[in-house]
């Protein structure tokens, strides 16, 4: 009996993504690696220059601004677009038939448009001083704000736009997770006098939680990697003052020409993003899935 | 003793009455509906602005629908759109054929042959479900340069056929096709090709269907790359497109904005369960 009795039968199936995947992500990801030792440009090759770029990481106060900003960018969206599609999802799995379904679209059809489609929309509807939601800014601020080329309320502005670009996708995992509760619990609960408070607290919840974990860290990993969004609004504007981690390796890269450097910010999120990549994990097992 | 039973009873009977009416629920539900019509009002505001700009009817429904189709011709003839449409299904298709076939090939082998390396490739797989591809923007640029596929199609395509989430879905999914089957075809002297083709895919083409849509939508709508990716004006997909068009024409903007959101909203409406079934199978909620 021979250990692995289709080794050659299986080759011509795998093959093909395992070229693809090594040349599209393990070479560039170990180029990725290489680069951030060394001071290459962006398409012309460097010299080794040991840790210089990762001690320079520390230093380097647009690189603590571009975490500061994504951090405050992540906080902003990715727990409010959990908690606000769990809240839509426990409404929409309320309306019967094809309310629900209509619904859900509504919810879920800003997600399936282009980021150019989002932004241009929201320019209009928020940016323009005479733009349908600006009388909403004027109540916070007492005056029309170009929210999108004031610093301090463009990350804003920019997660509002994003949670309604992205909330829905939550909205249609916490529906699919709702539908699969048992009605028998809530039948069961209510035969108990519990209402819809203590319902949701004893029954919903602590079976919607694994989900939550899941969409939660989902988000968070989303949101982590902003660059489309803000860099449709900002452009070649006030970049620094709203600086944020994917745009940082692509302006060293394509903008400074500081190829080994954007490498080692490139590292950076790579680490960050495997680290929640790791949590999300966890967050799957804890829901007893392999 | 009886005084105090007499109220509890109303109230009880109260409590009765207003469970079967259910005010609360009605009322959330009517919450659910408003929140639902405001969620679509941008994009109800947006088209109502291209059909009637700043608020400047023409006093007739037919004068406004006119207007209207006058600023969609002028994005549609006076811009490059038709050929960002064009790149935009090319490179779309092509991600999407490339990624649902060595997906496909690859989840198969997984989940039906014993071969070396197998427990390897599916721990890899596993393990870069959500990898960041925005870190890898400069090295895939430096790799695409090189191959000389800046500004074309296969350039744009290439970085997006990483999507190991396709493959853990087709494993999941054949996994749960009856040994039986399989057992019966081979003894036939059928081949794994042919087992996969013509047993395998047939009984997946619902999921093989919500995948494609899927990974379309994902391709039509990336940006990062394409952008990076193409610096021709004629090689640009729509998404790219519509963005360094923007100053250019006014509420006109907007309107290339909608052409460009419109198919895929259209795919979307059409396909709405099917949509629904491929995001909650890939996130792992249910399947």
């Amino acid at each position: 009996m021979r250990k692995n009795p289709d080794n050659r039968t299986a080759l011509p199936f795998v093959l093909p993504f395992i070229a693809v995947y090594a040349l599209l992500f393990v070479w560039p990801t170990l180029q990725m690696v290489w680069m951030s030792f060394t001071d290459s440009q962006l398409i012309v090759p460097g010299h080794f220059i040991g840790l210089d770029n990762y001690l320079y990481l520390f230093r380097d106060w647009r690189f603590g601004r571009a975490v500061a900003n994504t951090v405050y960018f992540v906080l902003l969206t990715a727990i409010p677009s959990t908690l606000i599609g769990l809240m839509l999802a426990m409404i929409v799995v309320r309306l019967k038939g094809a309310l629900q379904g209509l619904a859900l679209a509504a919810f879920f059809l800003p997600y399936v448009l282009p980021v150019t489609t989002v932004t241009t929309i929201w320019d209009w509807m928020l940016g323009y001083p005479g733009g349908a939601l600006q009388p909403v800014i004027a109540l916070f601020a007492g005056q029309p704000v170009r929210v999108f080329r004031t610093v301090s309320w463009i990350l804003p502005a920019v997660a509002v736009v994003t949670l309604w670009w992205t909330t829905g996708f939550n909205v249609l995992l916490f529906t699919a997770g709702l539908k699969s509760i048992p009605p028998e619990l809530y039948e069961a609960a209510r035969l108990d006098g519990a209402g819809r408070f203590r319902q949701f607290r004893a029954v919903t919840w602590p079976l919607i939680w694994p989900v939550t974990a899941l969409i939660l860290t989902i988000q968070l990993i989303l949101q982590i990697k902003l660059f489309d969004q803000l860099y449709l609004y900002v452009g070649g504007g006030q970049v620094d003052a709203t600086l944020v981690l994917v745009q940082y390796i692509y302006s060293l890269a394509f903008q400074k020409d500081q190829g080994g450097y954007a490498a080692t910010v490139a590292v950076a999120l790579f680490v960050i993003v495997v680290a929640l990549s790791v949590l999300q994990f966890t967050a799957l097992r804890a829901r007893g899935r392999k | 003793m009886s005084g105090e039973a007499l109220p509890l009873a109303a109230e009880s009977r109260r409590l009765r009455l207003i469970r079967r009416l259910d005010l609360g629920g009605l009322l959330l539900s009517a919450a659910g509906l408003l929140l639902a019509l405001l969620w679509a009002f941008p994009l109800y505001w947006s088209v109502m602005t291209t059909i009637i700009p700043h608020g400047a009817s023409t006093g007739s429904l037919v004068g406004d629908l006119g207007q209207a189709l006058g600023l969609y011709a002028r994005v549609l003839f006076g811009t490059k759109i038709g050929l960002w449409y064009v790149n935009s299904i090319v490179t779309s298709t092509g991600v999407t054929v490339g990624v649902l076939a060595i997906s496909a090939t690859c989840g198969y082998a997984l989940s039906q042959l014993d071969f070396a390396g197998r427990k390897l490739l599916w721990g890899g797989i596993l393990a870069s479900f959500m990898i960041p591809v925005q870190a890898l923007i400069i090295n895939h640029f430096f790799l695409i340069n090189a191959m000389h596929l800046i500004n074309s199609w296969l350039g744009v395509i290439l970085p997006q056929l990483i999507a190991p989430v396709a493959v853990i879905v087709y494993k999941q999914f054949f996994d749960s096709v009856p040994r039986a089957l399989r057992e019966a075809a081979l003894i036939d002297g059928a081949s794994h090709w042919t087992l996969l083709w013509r047993v395998f895919l047939p009984l997946n083409w619902g999921i093989t269907a919500a995948l494609a849509i899927i990974v379309f939508i994902g391709a039509w709508n990336a940006f990062l790359w394409p952008f990076l990716a193409v610096t021709d004006e004629s090689a640009m997909n729509i998404s790219v497109g519509i963005a360094q068009a923007r100053d250019m024409f006014g509420v006109g903007e907007l309107a290339g904005a909608i052409l460009a959101g419109l198919p895929v909203a259209v795919v979307y409406l059409i396909f709405q369960r099917k949509v629904t079934e491929a995001i909650v199978v890939s996130a792992g909620i249910k399947g």
